[in-house]
C-alpha cells in the first residue's frame, strides 16, 4: 500500500519536475525570441548598424553573410539560439571583448548595490508596514501611505541627484560618484568582485570604509523604492491577518499584542513577504540602470547605457538577456520558496 | 445652489439623475455617471489629482499664451540665473533659456507621451486579452505565453533595448514604452473576459448568430473598459517616469526639445553650484505623476470597488 503510494508520489514529482523544466525552457526561449526580434527584425537594416551607410558594396555583402542575414528568418533564429546556448553573446564594439566576459566583470557591482538596497528595504520596510497595519489610519499608517505614494511618483535619477547635492555637495557626509576613491583603487585583488567583501577578506579596512562611504547614498536611494514597495505590501498582508479569527482567539487567551503580531501573524505573512522581497529585488535591477548612471557606478546598468549610446547592439541585447534571465530566475525562486514554506501550495 | 430646496431647477435635474426608475437608457447611463461622480467627489485627494491633471491639459493647450518667453530662445548673457530673477521667475538654464517657459512647453510633451502610449498599448492589451479569454484553447496558450515573456523583462530595460534598435528620439521612445506597457492590460482583459464569457447574454448573442468579432467588440470589450481605465490611469505615473528616464539617458526626446527628463539631465552638470536647474523640472515630474496616482486611486474606488 505505502509502496504503491510512494511510487505514485514519485511519478507525480517527476511529472511536475518535467513540467517545471519545460516551463523554464519555454520562458528562456521566449526571452531569446524577444531579443532576436529586437536585434534582427526591428532595425530596418542591421547591416547598416554595423558597417555604416558609407560602406562599399562588397563589405556590405560580406557583413551580411557573416551575420547570417542571407538565411531564412527561422534559420537565423536557430543559429542565434545555438550561439546563445553556449554563451556566445558576440563581441562588444566598445570594449572589443566578449560581451559575456564584460557582463561577468560588471555584474558584481550591481549585485552589491541591489543587495544592500534590498536589505535596507526589508529592515525598514517590514516594520513600517506592520506599524501601518497595527495603527491603521493613525500617523504611522499615513506615513507609510505618503512614503509609498512618493515612491511611486519620484524619478529615481532625480532623487539620486538631489541626494548627491545634499549629502555630498552641501553636508559632505558621503563620498561622491564612483565605487572607490582614486587613492584606493587596485589595492585589493578582486576575489568575489564585491569590493566590501574583498576588502574585508584582505583586511584592508581603509578601503572597506571608503567603499562603504561610496555605496551608502546610491544604496539608500535604491533602498527607498524598496521600502516604499515592501512597506505597502506588508501593510496590506498584515491587515488581512489581523482580521482573522485566530488573532481574536490569541487575544482571548491573553497573549500579548506584541507576541500576536511579531510571532503569529508575521509567521503567516512570511511566505507572501518572500515573494514580495524577491520581486522588489528584481525591480531594483531596473532602478539600477538609472541610479548607476547618476552615481557613475560601474555596474550592469551603466554598461548597458554606455552600450546604448554607442549603438553597441551585441552588448545591449546581451545585457537585456541577462537581466531578463535574472528576473525570471528570481520569480521561479520565489515560487519554489513559496511551495517549500507553505504546505497548502504543495 | 447646492441646496435642492432653494433652487427648483437644480433639484429637478438632480432628482432625474438619481431616480431609481430611469425612463431611457441615456438617463440611466447619465445617472450612473453622476452617482460615480458623487462618490469620487468625496475623495479630496483624488479631486486634487484631477485638478492637477486638468491644469496640465490647460497648460499644454495654451502653452504659447502662458509661457513668458520662447522656450528655445537662447540668451548667453543671462545663463544659469537663480529663481526669482526679474523677467525669469524660475531662473534660466545653461543656454539662458527661460525655465518656466520650458516647463510649460514640456507639459505638451509629457501629455503627448502619456496619451499616445495609452492609445497604443490599451487597445493591444484589450484585443489580446479578450481574444485569449474568449477563444481559449491554443489561442489562449500562445497569447498568454507571449504576454508572460514580455512581462519577464523589467519594462525600462525592454524599452531601452527597443530604443537601441529603433534609434533615439521621442517617437521611438513612445513606441518602445507602448510595446512594454500592454501585457498587464492583456492580463486584466483576459481575467474579465473569462468571468463573463459564459453569461447568458453572450449565449443569446451567439444563438442570434453574432460573429466572434462582433461578440468581442460589442458584448465583451465594453465590460472590460472600467478596470482597464483604472489600470491605465494608475500606470500613467509609471509611463511618465519611464519616459523621463529615457529622456534623462539621452534616448528619448532630443535637444533642444523641452522634455522634463532631458532638462534634469542637462542641469545635472551644474547641480552643485546651480541646484535649481536640475531641481525644478524634477518637481514638475513629481507633481504630475503624483496627480495621476491620486486620480487613479480615486477612480479605482469608484469603478472597481473590489480591488480597493
Amino acid at each position: 500500500m505505502s509502496a504503491s503510494m510512494g511510487g505514485a508520489g514519485a511519478l507525480r514529482g517527476a511529472r511536475r519536475g518535467g513540467e517545471f523544466v519545460l516551463q523554464v525552457a519555454l520562458t528562456l526561449l521566449g526571452l531569446l525570441a524577444v531579443t532576436f526580434f529586437i536585434g534582427r527584425v526591428v532595425p530596418i537594416d542591421p547591416v547598416l548598424a554595423v558597417v555604416g551607410d558609407q560602406a562599399p558594396r562588397d563589405v556590405y555583402e560580406a557583413v551580411r553573410a557573416e551575420l547570417g542575414l542571407d538565411q531564412p528568418l527561422w534559420m537565423q533564429f536557430w543559429l542565434y539560439v545555438q550561439k546563445m546556448a553556449v554563451g556566445d553573446f558576440g563581441t562588444s564594439l566598445v570594449t572589443n571583448r566578449p560581451v559575456l566576459d564584460d557582463i561577468a566583470r560588471v555584474f558584481p557591482a550591481t549585485l552589491e548595490l541591489a543587495t544592500i538596497a534590498t536589505i535596507i528595504g526589508v529592515v525598514l520596510g517590514v516594520p513600517m508596514g506592520i506599524a501601518g497595519a497595527v495603527y491603521q489610519d493613525r500617523w504611522p499608517d499615513q506615513l507609510v501611505r505618503v512614503i509609498g505614494l512618493v515612491g511611486y511618483s519620484v524619478p529615481i535619477f532625480w532623487l539620486g541627484i538631489m541626494g548627491l547635492l545634499v549629502f555630498y555637495g552641501i553636508l559632505g557626509w558621503v563620498a561622491g560618484p564612483g565605487r572607490l576613491g582614486v587613492f584606493f583603487e587596485d589595492i585589493v585583488t578582486p576575489i568575489t568582485g564585491v569590493i566590501l567583501i574583498d576588502a574585508a577578506i584582505a583586511g584592508e579596512w581603509e578601503v572597506f570604509w571608503n567603499a562603504v562611504s561610496h555605496v551608502v547614498l546610491p544604496a539608500a536611494v535604491l533602498g527607498y523604492f524598496s521600502i516604499a514597495y515592501i512597506a505597502r505590501m506588508t501593510r496590506s498582508f498584515m491587515l488581512d491577518q489581523l482580521s482573522q479569527e485566530y488573532v481574536i482567539t490569541a487575544r482571548a487567551k491573553g497573549l500579548s499584542e506584541a507576541r500576536i503580531i511579531w510571532v503569529h501573524a508575521l509567521k503567516n505573512i512570511s511566505v507572501q513577504l518572500i515573494t514580495v522581497i524577491a520581486l522588489s529585488y528584481a525591480r531594483l535591477l531596473e532602478g539600477a540602470v538609472l541610479t548607476e548612471t547618476v552615481f557613475a557606478w560601474p555596474g550592469l546598468g551603466r554598461y548597458l547605457t554606455t552600450a546604448l549610446l554607442a549603438a553597441d547592439m551585441n552588448a545591449v541585447l546581451g545585457g537585456t538577456l541577462v537581466v531578463g534571465a535574472v528576473f525570471v530566475g528570481l520569480n521561479l525562486l520565489s515560487d519554489a520558496l513559496y511551495k517549500l514554506m507553505d504546505p497548502r501550495a504543495r | 445652489m447646492n441646496n435642492p430646496r432653494t433652487s427648483g431647477a437644480t433639484s429637478n435635474w438632480r432628482a432625474q439623475l438619481l431616480t431609481d426608475t430611469p425612463a431611457s437608457r441615456n438617463q440611466a447611463r447619465l445617472g450612473q455617471f453622476y452617482r460615480g461622480w458623487l462618490q469620487f467627489k468625496r475623495n479630496k485627494l483624488a479631486v486634487l489629482g484631477l485638478l492637477i491633471v486638468l491644469l496640465l491639459i490647460v497648460v499644454a493647450a495654451f502653452a504659447p499664451w502662458i509661457a513668458t518667453h520662447d522656450p528655445y530662445a537662447q540668451d548667453l548673457s543671462r545663463r544659469l540665473l537663480p529663481p526669482g530673477t526679474p523677467g525669469n521667475w524660475l531662473g534660466t538654464d545653461e543656454f539662458g533659456r527661460d525655465t518656466f517657459s520650458r516647463l510649460v512647453y514640456g507639459a505638451r510633451i509629457t501629455l503627448m507621451i502619456v496619451v499616445l502610449v495609452a492609445a497604443i498599448a490599451a487597445p493591444i492589451g484589450l484585443l489580446v486579452g479578450t481574444a485569449a479569454g474568449y477563444l481559449g484553447g491554443w489561442v489562449d496558450a500562445v497569447l498568454m505565453r507571449l504576454t508572460d515573456v514580455f512581462l519577464a523583462f523589467p519594462s525600462l530595460i525592454l524599452a531601452l533595448a527597443f530604443v537601441a534598435a529603433l534609434g533615439p528620439g521621442i517617437e521611438n521612445a513612445i513606441i518602445a514604452i507602448a510595446l512594454t506597457a500592454w501585457p498587464p492590460y492583456a492580463r486584466i482583459a483576459r481575467a474579465e473576459t473569462i468571468t463573463i464569457r459564459n453569461s447568458d447574454y453572450i449565449a443569446v448573442a451567439r444563438m442570434q448568430g453574432a460573429r466572434t468579432a462582433r461578440i468581442l467588440w460589442a458584448y465583451i470589450m465594453p465590460l472590460c473598459i472600467a478596470s482597464l481605465v483604472v489600470r491605465v490611469t494608475l500606470d500613467m505615473a509609471g509611463i511618465i517616469l519611464t519616459a523621463a528616464g529615457l529622456g534623462f539617458l539621452g534616448l528619448g526626446a532630443q535637444p533642444p526639445m523641452a522634455e522634463w527628463g532631458a532638462m534634469i539631465s542637462a542641469g545635472r552638470r551644474y547641480v552643485l553650484d546651480q541646484w535649481w536647474v536640475a531641481t525644478i523640472p524634477g518637481i514638475a515630474i513629481i507633481v504630475v505623476s503624483l496627480a495621476f496616482n491620486l486620480l487613479g486611486d480615486g477612480l479605482r474606488d469608484v469603478l472597481d470597488p473590489r480591488k480597493s
